[in-house]
């Protein structure tokens, strides 16, 4: 009777277990596999080369690293800018001002927005070429005009472009978790605090951030992961890697794949980014921990 | 407590149904007098459904084009079908000539020589030389593959420079007699800023434009045995010859006849900049023609070959076969299919496609009755050449190293001897990795 009960159990999971191996397991399992072979994705044949993929992204592929650093400082801008940006706005939506619904949808927008659409509409938005120039004329009419010039075709500016347009689209979902966080902090602590003779700043450092370190680690982590897999709005904004300006992780294992039909380098690369990424994320767990712990 | 029994027998059943729904995915069976080819060409759907029509109306035969784009989705979904052994009658494959080796080797793609060579080569001797070339595998050739034709050209293309005429006149030049010379054509770059216009326009975000301009120039100064012989390993990019073909690309930059943000750029960009009268030049292939036409009917302007850099050796340009369509070697239905190919690259077939899509045929009996523009365009097929054709394929890390370092001359952050060191480098490692 027990035993049929377990069988039971186990069957009701199945599904679900099916499911889970079927597009993630062994997927993961299969390109774990591939990144041990030399192989074009056409020939039925692969060339098992062991871990000379592996060694080739750490030791003999600059630009797989560019991308990393390219990829690492839009993430950096996302994490402060982006977050910061959003935190604001949602302690400022969280008060009673008006039109805050109204508010609300409007800061939703960008995130519901497909990412080759916000990169072309920047597109049109910054370049003067073959856009409205709208920040360059804004420029000129306050007064900066030396501060005006091609944004998206200059070295130097072009990746701060990306990662500000990256978090303008990206801000928005911070917000929705920050209001959702600041909404739990129960607003009798904020009156006892009051009573207590605690200004707005000692409030907000000593009952806000606190309490939403959690929240704020959950959004970290989910901005580190999207930023880090970016891609989409750089094909959109730049039309692909400039020069290596622009090129990011995705980009490379895309370039690896189609541009040089170099599949099982592909999935090594992929392998790695994912473990990169597993690590980070794992660093900044304990990280926060640590911080919920002290607070 | 029989409630719950219930329940649970519901659950085991939905449960078992789902995995039986799970174990049902696949393709279904096809119709077996139907010829099923894929393809990725949006702008030529539409005439492709009407000569389906038409040639079932004439056989009986009744062919499905199954269009699949963009043409990455398209690519990616061939391999994929490789894979699985699930290609249809007929398609087309994107990529590079040792891709296509790679069908052929893994099986995928008959050998259509025999077909080509039946009744003095009927069906071989309609088509452009420079088209089939693509196609083709010729004796000893790098790949491995067995000597052959393996692929039908439905059209040609060629990929060379485009002008303004209504711009040229307007910066005080000829219009009807485009820059010849390199220096001729930079020194325009000038009076190009003088009048707020934009010079060269290309789509040189794509990595594969610019590396299509730069090997135009490495067959004109150098000529084509020595490309050749670099892509052996033979001449390294650091030979004098290179870095002045790199240098090239910084004397366009520095005379100001690139226009602003053309690394960034991307082709749809450039057509549409050149297309509204804000470029006097733009580098494009013939397809152009049709995309011109649909943006701006009254556009004015002519093709010409890229300015000549030095006088050694003929300018050549990339051209051959636009598109072409292979036959699944493990198709039932091959005989068929070859049977409608032929029939697709029939003269009347040809015309309609040209008439309808803009795109040069592949039949040269056909090339009488195409526009103006056109025709220049396939004046010059016979100066074309394409890596497909060279029989020897460069390391893609060294491609993309040479145009990357290409975009980073065009910004002004590198030097041609840095590119050409860089380049150099890679490919020496890539030669090193192979042997």
């Amino acid at each position: 009777m027990r035993l049929k009960d377990t069988l039971e159990n186990y069957t009701f999971v199945l599904p679900a277990v099916l499911i889970f191996g079927i597009f993630y397991i062994i997927p993961f399992i299969w390109v774990f596999q591939l990144g041990l072979f030399e192989w074009d994705g056409i020939m039925p044949t692969k060339i098992f080369v062991g871990l000379e993929n592996f060694k080739e992204i750490f030791s003999a592929d600059p630009s797989w690293w560019q991308s990393m650093r390219n990829a690492g400082y839009i993430t950096l801008i996302a994490l402060t800018f982006q977050n910061a940006l959003a935190f604001l706005l949602a302690w400022a939506c969280d008060r009673e001002i008006k039109l805050k619904n109204f508010y609300r949808a409007i800061f939703f927008i960008p995130p519901i927005l497909s990412e080759i659409v916000v990169g072309m509409a920047w597109r049109f938005i910054i370049n003067d070429v073959d856009g409205a120039n709208i920040i360059n004329r804004g420029l000129i009419g306050i007064g900066l005009p030396q501060l005006a010039h091609n944004w998206l075709s200059d070295p130097k500016s072009a990746l701060t472009t990306v990662a500000l347009v990256h978090s303008w689209k990206g801000f928005g979902w911070g917000f929705l978790i920050f209001l959702a966080g600041l909404q739990t902090i129960p607003r009798e602590l904020y009156e006892a605090a009051r009573v207590d003779g605690a200004n707005a700043w000692q409030t907000f450092r000593k009952i806000t951030i606190p309490l939403m370190i959690p929240v704020i680690v959950l959004v970290a982590i989910l901005t580190i992961l999207g930023s880090m897999q970016a891609f989409a709005l750089i094909i959109g904004l730049v039309g692909g890697e400039f020069a290596g300006h622009t090129s990011v992780p995705v980009l490379r294992i895309l370039a690896s794949m189609r541009g040089s039909s170099r599949f099982g380098y592909a999935c090594a690369q992929g392998i790695t980014f994912g473990l990169i990424l597993v690590i980070i994320s794992f660093i900044q767990y304990r990280f926060s921990k640590k911080a919920r712990q002290m607070t | 407590m029989k409630k719950n029994s219930c329940f649970r027998i519901f659950c085991l059943l939905a449960s078992f149904i789902f995995l039986l729904n799970f174990s049902g995915c696949g393709t279904g069976p096809s119709d077996s007098s139907t010829i099923t080819i894929w393809h990725w060409m949006t702008d030529r759907d539409a005439s492709f459904q009407a000569l389906a029509k038409q040639y079932e109306e004439q056989t009986g035969i009744k062919v499905d084009f199954e269009l699949y784009a963009p043409s990455d989705a398209y690519s990616q979904k061939v391999r994929a079908a490789a894979q699985g052994s699930t290609l249809p009658d007929i398609f087309g494959i994107l990529g590079e000539k040792r891709d296509f080796a790679s069908f052929i080797k893994a099986g995928h793609i008959l050998d259509l020589s025999s077909y080509m060579n039946e009744s003095q080569g009927a069906w071989k001797n309609r088509f452009f030389k420079k088209a089939l070339a693509v196609n083709e595998f010729s004796e000893q050739n790098s790949y491995g593959v067995t000597p052959g034709i393996y692929g039908v050209p439905i059209d040609i293309m060629t990929i060379q420079m485009v002008y303004n005429k209504d711009l040229l006149k307007k910066l005080g030049a000829n219009p009807n007699k485009p820059p010849v010379n390199f220096d001729d054509f930079i020194s325009l770059g000038t009076k190009i800023k003088e009048n707020n216009l934009q010079g060269l326009v290309s789509g040189w975000g794509e990595l594969w434009m610019v590396d299509c301009l730069a090997n135009n120039y490495a067959f004109n100064i150098m000529g084509k045995d020595k490309v050749i012989a670099t892509i052996k390993g033979e001449v390294p990019y650091t030979d004098p010859d290179w870095v002045k073909v790199f240098t090239l690309f910084q004397q366009m930059r520095e005379s100001g006849i690139l226009a602003e943000g053309i690394v960034t750029m991307v082709n749809k960009t450039a057509e549409q900049l050149f297309a509204t009268g804000k470029a006097v030049f733009a580098f494009n292939g013939s397809w152009c023609v049709n995309v011109y036409k649909g943006m701006n009917p009254k556009l004015n302007y002519g093709a010409m070959l890229p300015p000549r850099a030095a006088q050694n050796y003929p300018v050549s340009i990339w051209g051959g076969a636009g598109s072409s369509f292979m036959v699944n070697a493990r198709s039932a239905k091959k005989d068929a299919a070859i049977k409608f190919l032929k029939w697709l690259t029939d003269k009347e077939q040809q015309v309609y496609l040209a008439d309808h899509t803009f795109n040069l045929p592949a039949n040269k009996d056909s090339i009488g009755r195409i526009p103006e523009v056109m025709a220049q365009f396939a004046d010059d097929v016979e100066l074309s050449t394409h890596p497909n054709t060279w029989g020897v394929s460069e390391f893609p890390a060294v491609i993309e190293t040479l145009d990357r370092g290409l975009q980073s001359i065009i910004i002004g952050e590198k030097t041609p001897q840095q590119v050409a060191a860089e380049t150099q480098k890679v490919k020496e490692r890539e030669m090193a990795k192979r042997r």
